[in-house]
């Protein structure tokens, strides 16, 4: 609750700083450029790259809008887009209504195991798409051990869409929603109860309004995951195209650049939304945790603990299923026909430089990535979210950083050939190298990060700032000193999320790797390609694995760091 | 992007690049090796083989393979038609290759013992040829016999076998505007049968076909999985899995089958041309197509006496349709236009 008493002494306090802030702001605006030109140069302006060539016939020579018409008289057009909606809709609205109430049962209720339950939800993460596509099919494909669950109707299409659709969604959404949910401010529940409020009008006149930023942020992540992802429809779909599916028809089957990248600007459409949306929303928002806030303290409400309790069940059973699945898939020498047991598909140093040396440069990939990638996201969101200067210039930055998510990989990808690799490009000396793939996967990945930042950033009282700013301590000094250490536990989420994401990535890098730098993740796709689809298993189990690995120090060093920088949490 | 704009990017990118570089760590290879970057659909278990006969042929010339299936690699090879990082290509279809070729980015060149190659497998149109074919792959249909024991349906052995009723709903094909293999099994039906009784026989097939997938090698594997019957598709995959265990036949339907070929050609303006018309010349070798022959049946030398690879349906050469690629490369669009009016927006199957 921000209170009348604790406003007006921080705009004073503002007011009086305003002079003696020149230099300071000239190096927050700096920076801001500096943050500007590393999203022009790594997303914005490879695309614009690609997407000129929406404009183009196959020859380079400019013809309007010729190619959008021709699309539009495709008369599989309509259908597609039908298709995308309907999926996207659908998986939205399941995904959205299972992370809430996950998140809610994780950071409100008094169930036992919450933190694992919380990372059973994170799980999907760990795995390549390529794995829920193959898990899905051996449970529910015509050969499916569960193929009777559906009653008749074929895995292939909608319906396999939408299950690998929530599998891949969920953690994005419960990372959002749990990070709203868990900055809550003890003092407006007190408040609420004091007031006599009944629970469920606790519920939607504080619970929800708090975490309506989060809420909104995650449905448009979920929803433009989906209208754009086409890992799992290639796999799962059959016959239902959707518009990721019908790039790929462009570009890998027919090499039509130029009607990918018509579709390709269509796919944008959610992101351009979504930012809109964003604007009118966090116009609303008002930080939670001021700095007189006091943290959450969970009761023990029996009945919705309970119901907690099961649904949290339920989705780590899903979850859990289709994991074990693709897992047991690596183990079993010949599916369907020989399900004994082998460790063979393991042995990835029969299959010479592809194997190891594959896993090696995705460790060496991931890790840079979580590195370079986190410090760059960071210290972004909160030049956007935290610093006064150059509003125009934020708000664009901001919307910059939501473009990557609506973004199909394959058409970043196909983006950095035509932009790095460009003869007068000097940044052409990165093609083909490690860096490439880097920048790259920093570059694909960076609206979920960006948005978490953000988020947490929010929850923490502008105040420390205009304090520190009275009291004379440059912003930098305040963002080392008390933004980060705040922040820690989503900055280290951050660094996870890069990592993981870096480790499972294929659609994008597919274009932008070279024989030295070969990823796992690649190797799986190829590997099945090639028809020996446990050996893929057994490299996605790898990846699991690695993640896992990853996650589970993540964990361990946020519990630690926890107990010594938010301590101020508890009473 | 307006000029200013691209200029001062530029010049941050020169900044930039130079950061990079340090930072990536370019080290000079000592080796007085030339390192040629080989781009190629070949499958993964052929490459060390490959290369190994390779370098001991030409100690001097070192290869790093770039390999990925046929449609990424020809994407990615036509993207980067402004700054190309390929020296040779060897392994991937020619009907990419030709593609390339419109575009003007090979180089023309015979390589020895090309009196060897058979006529099908040459470019005759050119005295300088830019690509050279290897072997042929061909159309091939996959049936799973333990499914069909179970279902009670026999193996089909033609192409109109396929429009039986017992079939339907247990067909997959690739389709072909996102597949190599599609295009070429659609293109030889036109070839064979006529423009319009191609058109008719597709009509009725569709009444058949569960779904078209979107990649050449997966109805085969499908079947040889058991999610469905019968997959079109080619025969190595299907052989592949056979000698894997599973219970898949490969059928190579009698009225004759669309194939496309593996092929060679150098890039041009490659700094490393001596080096690429090395590998040009071994693919074109005895030698190296004694290789091809684990692989595949019909191969581009008339001299290598080709036996069947192990599991590999017999009489592919005899079987093999007179392909007009020239013909299959004009009318592409055409075809896949009219394919996806009639076929692309099949609802989603029932069964």
């Amino acid at each position: 609750m921000a209170d009348a008493t604790v406003q007006s002494p921080s705009l004073q306090a503002q007011r009086l700083v305003r002079p003696v802030a020149g230099a300071e702001e000239w190096a927050q605006r700096l920076l801001i450029l500096l943050l500007g030109t590393w999203l022009l140069v790594t997303v914005l302006v490879p695309l614009s790259v690609l997407f000129r060539k929406a404009a183009e016939n196959a020859q380079g020579q400019f013809i309007g809008l010729a190619n959008f018409a021709a699309y539009f008289r495709d008369p599989a057009l309509v259908q597609s887009i039908y298709n995308t909606l309907t999926v996207a809709l659908i998986s939205t609205f399941i995904t959205i209504l299972l992370a809430f109430g996950f998140a809610y049962a994780i950071t409100r209720s008094a169930i036992p195991f919450r933190s694992f339950f919380r990372s059973i939800a994170l799980v999907p993460l760990l795995a390549p798409s390529l794995l829920p596509g193959l898990a899905l099919v051996y449970l529910f494909g015509n050969q499916g051990i569960l193929k009777s669950w559906l009653f008749g109707h074929s895995v292939y299409g909608p319906i396999g869409i939408v299950m690998g659709e929530v599998f891949f969604a969920l953690p994005h959404a419960v990372m959002i929603i749990v990070t709203a949910l868990s900055a809550a401010d003890q003092r407006l529940y007190e408040a609420a109860e004091s007031l006599r409020a009944k629970p469920s009008r606790i519920f939607w006149t504080v619970t929800l309004p708090g975490c309506r930023y989060g809420l909104v942020s995650a449905t448009f992540v979920v929803f433009t995951l989906v209208f754009t992802d086409f890992g799992v429809p290639k796999v799962i779909g059959g016959q239902y195209n959707v518009l990721a599916t019908d790039v790929y028809r462009q570009v890998i089957g027919q090499f039509n650049f130029q009607m990918g990248a018509v579709v390709g600007l269509l796919l944008l459409a959610p992101a351009i939304l979504s930012f809109a949306v964003d604007r009118l929303v966090q116009r609303k928002q008002v930080a939670l945790l001021s700095a007189r806030a006091v943290p959450y303290q969970v009761t023990r409400r029996p009945r919705i603990d309970a119901a907690c309790l099961i649904l949290c069940v339920l989705v780590s059973i899903f979850v859990l299923s289709i994991l074990g699945m693709a897992v047991f898939g690596s183990l079993i020498k010949f599916w369907p026909y020989n399900l004994s047991l082998t460790l063979s598909k393991y042995n990835l140093g029969a299959l010479g430089t592809v194997g190891w040396g594959a896993l090696w440069n995705s460790l060496i990939m991931a890790s840079l990535v979580a590195l370079v990638g986190t410090i760059i996201v960071f210290c972004g969101a909160y030049l956007v979210e935290k610093t006064k200067t150059w509003p125009w210039a934020r708000s664009a930055v901001h919307f910059g950083a939501m473009i990557p998510l609506a973004v199909p990989g394959l058409v970043l990808g196909l983006a950095y050939i035509f932009f790095f690799n460009a003869p007068g490009n000097p940044l052409n000396v990165i093609y083909g190298t490690m860096a490439i793939l880097v920048v790259n996967t920093v570059g694909h990945f960076y609206t979920v990060c960006h948005l978490t930042a953000v988020t947490a950033l929010k929850q923490v009282d502008n105040e420390f700032e205009a304090v520190s700013a009275s009291l004379k301590v440059p912003f930098y000094k305040t963002f080392w000193r008390v933004t980060v250490p705040v922040c820690l536990p989503a900055i280290l989420d951050i660094a996870a999320y890069y990592f993981i994401n870096a480790m499972t990535t294929v659609s994008a890098v597919i274009f932008l790797y070279s024989s030295d730098t070969k990823l796992l993740s690649i190797a799986a796709i190829n590997t099945d390609d090639a028809g020996n689809t446990a050996i893929a298993c057994a490299m996605g189990t790898i990846i699991v694995m690695v993640s896992a690995t990853a996650r589970v120090v993540q964990l361990i060093a946020s519990r630690k760091l926890h107990a010594r920088t938010q301590a101020w949490r508890n009473r | 992007m307006t000029r200013t704009t691209e200029r001062v990017l530029r010049a941050w990118a020169t900044v930039t690049a130079g950061a990079f570089a340090l930072g990536v760590g370019f080290v000079a290879d000592a080796d007085a090796k030339t390192a040629l970057k080989v781009y190629t659909a070949l499958e993964e278990e052929q490459l060390p083989i490959y290369k190994e006969a390779f370098e001991k042929a030409y100690p001097d010339i070192e290869i790093n393979w770039q390999r990925d299936s046929t449609g990424v690699i020809t994407a990615r090879l036509l993207a980067e038609k402004d700054n190309r990082q390929a020296d040779v290509i060897w392994g991937l279809a020619a009907t990419s290759l030709m593609l390339l070729d419109k575009n003007g980015m090979l180089d023309g060149y015979k390589p020895k013992g090309y009196d060897q190659i058979k006529d099908q497998f040459k470019d005759t149109r050119s005295d300088k040829p830019t690509w050279v074919g290897m072997d042929a792959w061909a159309a091939a249909v996959c049936f799973n016999t333990a499914e069909g024991e179970k279902l009670g349906i026999a193996a089909p052995k033609t192409w109109a076998d396929l429009l039986k009723p017992e079939y339907k709903g247990h067909i997959v094909m690739p389709n072909p505007g996102s597949s190599g293999t599609g295009f070429l099994t659609v293109s030889s039906w036109l070839q064979s049968m006529g423009k319009e009784g191609g058109w008719a026989y597709m009509d009725k097939l569709h009444e058949n076909i569960n779904s078209y997938l979107h990649s050449g090698s997966k109805p085969c594997k499908s079947a040889a999985a058991g999610e469905y019957l019968v997959g079109i598709s080619f025969a190595y995959p299907g052989v592949n899995l056979m000698n894997q265990g599973a219970p898949v036949q490969v059928i190579l339907p009698s009225e004759g089958i669309g194939w496309d070929m593996e092929a060679t050609a150098i890039m041009k303006g490659t700094p490393h041309f001596e080096a690429a018309k090395a590998v040009a010349d071994f693919s074109a070798s005895a030698e190296a197509n004694a290789l091809y022959n684990n692989s595949y049946q019909v191969l581009a030398r008339k001299d290598v006496n080709a036996k069947v690879p192990e599991n590999y349906p017999a009489n592919e050469g005899e079987l093999l349709i007179n392909n007009d690629f020239y013909w299959a490369a004009e009318n592409r669009e055409a075809i896949l236009q009219e394919w996806q009016k009639r076929y692309g927006s099949k609802d989603a199957p029932k069964s």
